[in-house]
């Protein structure tokens, strides 16, 4: 889960890593009050979870209070890379900026470690300064179960060769931001810049953290963190019913089990597509290895209420679960929906094979759902799926 | 031969007496497991009784290698505690231990993973997040389930469940030496790579299939390593053409970020390597058929 920026610096704050005052508003006219709190001067700022707001007049400096509540006007609703802004941070205004850098902690997957990557060239993307000067970025691996001690943050420090006036203060930076790291589940905090200013010290300027939602069961505070806004309101009533649901922008509905089986069902059927007029996919639905008839009603009620489907393409392969059970799921479920009152109007392809195949069709056959055509390759499956949602 | 598992594999279940683990052992052992013990230090000196067969429950991984000689834990202890659990199977210096449990912080499983190799390397893991493995007809540990098909001469390495499953059906009528699930999380201890290895090295597989998905780069690196290391037929698929940037795919570990991790470049790059690379499982297993059949 990214985290806006607002959320990035409060997290920050927490943990003791320094950074200028902030609180994030989402009227205009709450700008006044925030700068008149900060002595009448605040830095606007859209929050959204993408770079390059400033280029695309995201962030403005006021001068006064009105100025805050105009700027904070033009800003808020504003489009930014196909990101519209629901937020702004009133922040504190910077001192006078010396120098910027960057730091950051992460998960390196590749080498199955975490890693820092700090660079006395801050202020842009990490990765431009890699491509084009890859001398000035300093990456130093950090062994999970030894952390970022002082002597690790020196070692960081004398990497990425921080002038000496500053080393002390990026040392303790670093320290509280791999605390941050720690102690929130985090799989990146980034600080970008990390300025140097006047007065010689060391503030975090602008930040991104992502957590690992797999740690929500010892970070109880993260739930509130999620922007609910944003989400999709079908996939935020899939959430509400524990199904893992990502919607896309086809017109084919997708119901599998397993998270592999369903990324390849999606593929599938935007090959299949191709043939058919170019359908693709409408959404990533993993009702897992149970799919018992509650789960398979939830799961197909989210998709059948979901206007952008034509067609639903449920696609099971019976491992542990088998095919019976599953089929006995699928009839129970259309009734089930049909006893909610909801409407079932949608022709559903089913695709069984696997363990208990032959039982899990004939119960599909017997039932004689008109809606439910059973289809016993997944190919062939895909393919009767896009042609009905062509034919839509 | 096979990989990792055979007959002679005898197998501690840590997380035994819990639903999933008592479902899951039941399974192991029709598939003709050498289930030698659970691990409970609440249950310890106790005994169960699962379809006739009396297993063990000892209070520690250690204590239960010692009385039985276990060389291959398979746990499936919940998120929180899977942490110590695996710590615990390490510090007992257990060959091989297959974490089944989905879920699993990443700083976690990033510290377990440190951990065993601050240690030498003396514990294979397998996992997390995976179904474990199974080589037909000898020994089955984790959840792939024990009859889609017999022994034969594919090895299969995946990071999905279903998919493995869905391979294995699909080339039923061959078979298998070992299938071996990884896991799709962003830290797992036994990679796509080290199978490849071991499959390389196993004079009963002939053939290698390799299914990959979204996220990280493994596929690439397996790529570059089939070039340099594989001489056996290797056939590809890769899951998560579709997917969006930014969305986690149910796997953890299955996320495009920006430009890193898509399906395409996984595929360009095992293609690159020599690699038959099927654009859905049915036609990935026509490509082994094909090779298989000269």
């Amino acid at each position: 889960m990214d985290l806006f920026e607002y959320q990035a610096r409060d997290l920050f704050a927490k943990h003791d890593v320094p950074v200028l005052a902030g609180e994030v508003i989402d009227t205009p006219e709450a700008a006044r009050a925030a700068t008149e709190r900060l002595g009448g001067k605040s830095v606007v700022k859209a929050q959204v979870k993408v770079g390059g707001r400033g280029k695309a007049g995201g962030v403005k400096l006021a001068g006064t209070a009105d100025e805050a509540v105009e700027h904070a006007t033009n800003i808020l609703g504003m489009d930014i890379k196909g990101h519209t802004v629901h937020k702004v941070m009133i922040a504190e205004t910077a001192p006078e900026i010396v120098e910027e850098y960057y730091v950051s902690f992460l998960l390196d997957r590749a080498n199955r470690t975490f890693l820092s990557i700090a660079s006395v060239e801050g202020g842009m993307e990490i990765e431009e300064v890699a491509a084009t000067r890859p001398e000035a970025v300093a990456k130093t691996p950090i062994d999970a179960n030894e952390g970022v001690t002082e002597a690790k943050a020196r070692e960081i420090v004398a990497a990425a060769k921080f002038p000496a006036e500053v080393a002390d203060k990026v040392v303790n930076v670093l320290v509280k931001l791999w605390d941050t790291f720690i102690k929130e589940d985090a799989l990146l905090v980034e600080v970008n810049p990390l300025a140097k200013v006047a007065s010689g010290d060391v503030i975090a300027l602008d930040g991104k953290v992502s957590l690992d939602e797999n740690a929500e069961f010892r970070q109880p505070e993260h739930e509130a963190l999620q922007d609910k806004e944003a989400a999709n309101r079908l996939e935020a009533a899939a959430k509400e019913k524990n199904l893992n649901y990502v919607k896309l922008d086809g017109e084919v509905g997708i119901i599998g089990n397993g998270a592999g089986l369903v990324m390849s069902t999606l593929d599938v059927v935007a090959y299949a597509g191709e043939a058919h007029g170019g359908v693709k996919p409408a959404n990533f639905l993993d009702i897992g290895g149970g799919a018992s008839a509650a789960v398979m009603a939830n799961g197909l009620e989210i998709i059948l209420g979901d206007p952008d489907v034509k067609s639903v393409f449920v696609n099971v392969f019976g491992g542990i679960t088998a095919c019976d059970e599953v089929a006995n799921g699928i009839v129970q479920a259309l009734q089930l929906l049909k006893d909610r009152g909801e409407e079932v109007n949608k022709p559903l392809v089913v695709r069984l094979d696997g363990n208990n195949a032959e039982l899990g069709r004939k119960i599909l056959s017997d039932a004689n759902h008109p809606l439910v055509q059973r289809v016993d390759t997944m190919d062939g499956a895909a393919d009767k799926a896009a042609e009905l949602a062509a034919a839509k | 031969m096979a990989i990792f598992l055979n007959k002679d594999s005898k197998v501690i279940v840590q997380g035994m007496t819990g639903a999933t683990g008592m479902k899951h052992t039941k399974l192991m052992l029709a598939d003709g497991t050498n289930i030698v013990g659970g691990v409970n230090p609440r249950k310890a000196g106790t005994s169960v009784d699962i379809d006739g067969n009396d297993i063990p429950v000892f209070g520690t991984v250690a204590e239960a290698i010692e009385k039985t000689g276990a060389n291959v834990s398979v746990l499936f202890v919940p998120p929180a505690f899977a942490k110590a659990a695996v710590v615990e199977a390490i510090d007992a210096e257990i060959p091989l231990a297959v974490v089944i449990t989905e879920g699993i912080a990443v700083h976690d499983s990033a510290a377990f993973y440190a951990y065993a190799v601050s240690k030498g390397n003396k514990t294979r893991i397998i996992g997390p997040n995976c179904p474990g493995l199974i080589t037909p007809g000898q020994s089955n540990a984790g959840i792939i389930p024990g009859d889609i098909t017999k022994p034969g001469r594919i090895g299969l390495v995946s990071k999905s469940g279903t998919l493995t499953y869905q391979m294995m059906y699909e080339l039923r009528d061959i078979g298998f030496s070992s299938a071996v699930g990884i896991g799709g999380d962003p830290v797992i201890g036994t990679t796509h790579i080290d199978a490849l290895a071991a499959f390389e090295a196993d004079p009963d597989t002939d053939l290698i299939v390799m299914i990959g998905e979204i996220g990280g780069d493994a596929e690439e690196r397996a790529a570059a390593y089939i070039k340099e290391n594989v001489t056996k037929p290797v056939v590809g698929y890769v899951a998560g053409f579709t997917a969006p940037e930014g969305k986690t795919m149910g796997h953890a570990g299955a996320i495009v970020s920006g430009s890193s991790g898509t399906a395409a470049a996984k595929k360009e790059a095992l293609e690159a390597a020599g690699v038959k690379v099927g654009k859905t499982p049915t036609e990935t297993a026509k490509l082994a058929r094909a090779i298989l059949a000269g």
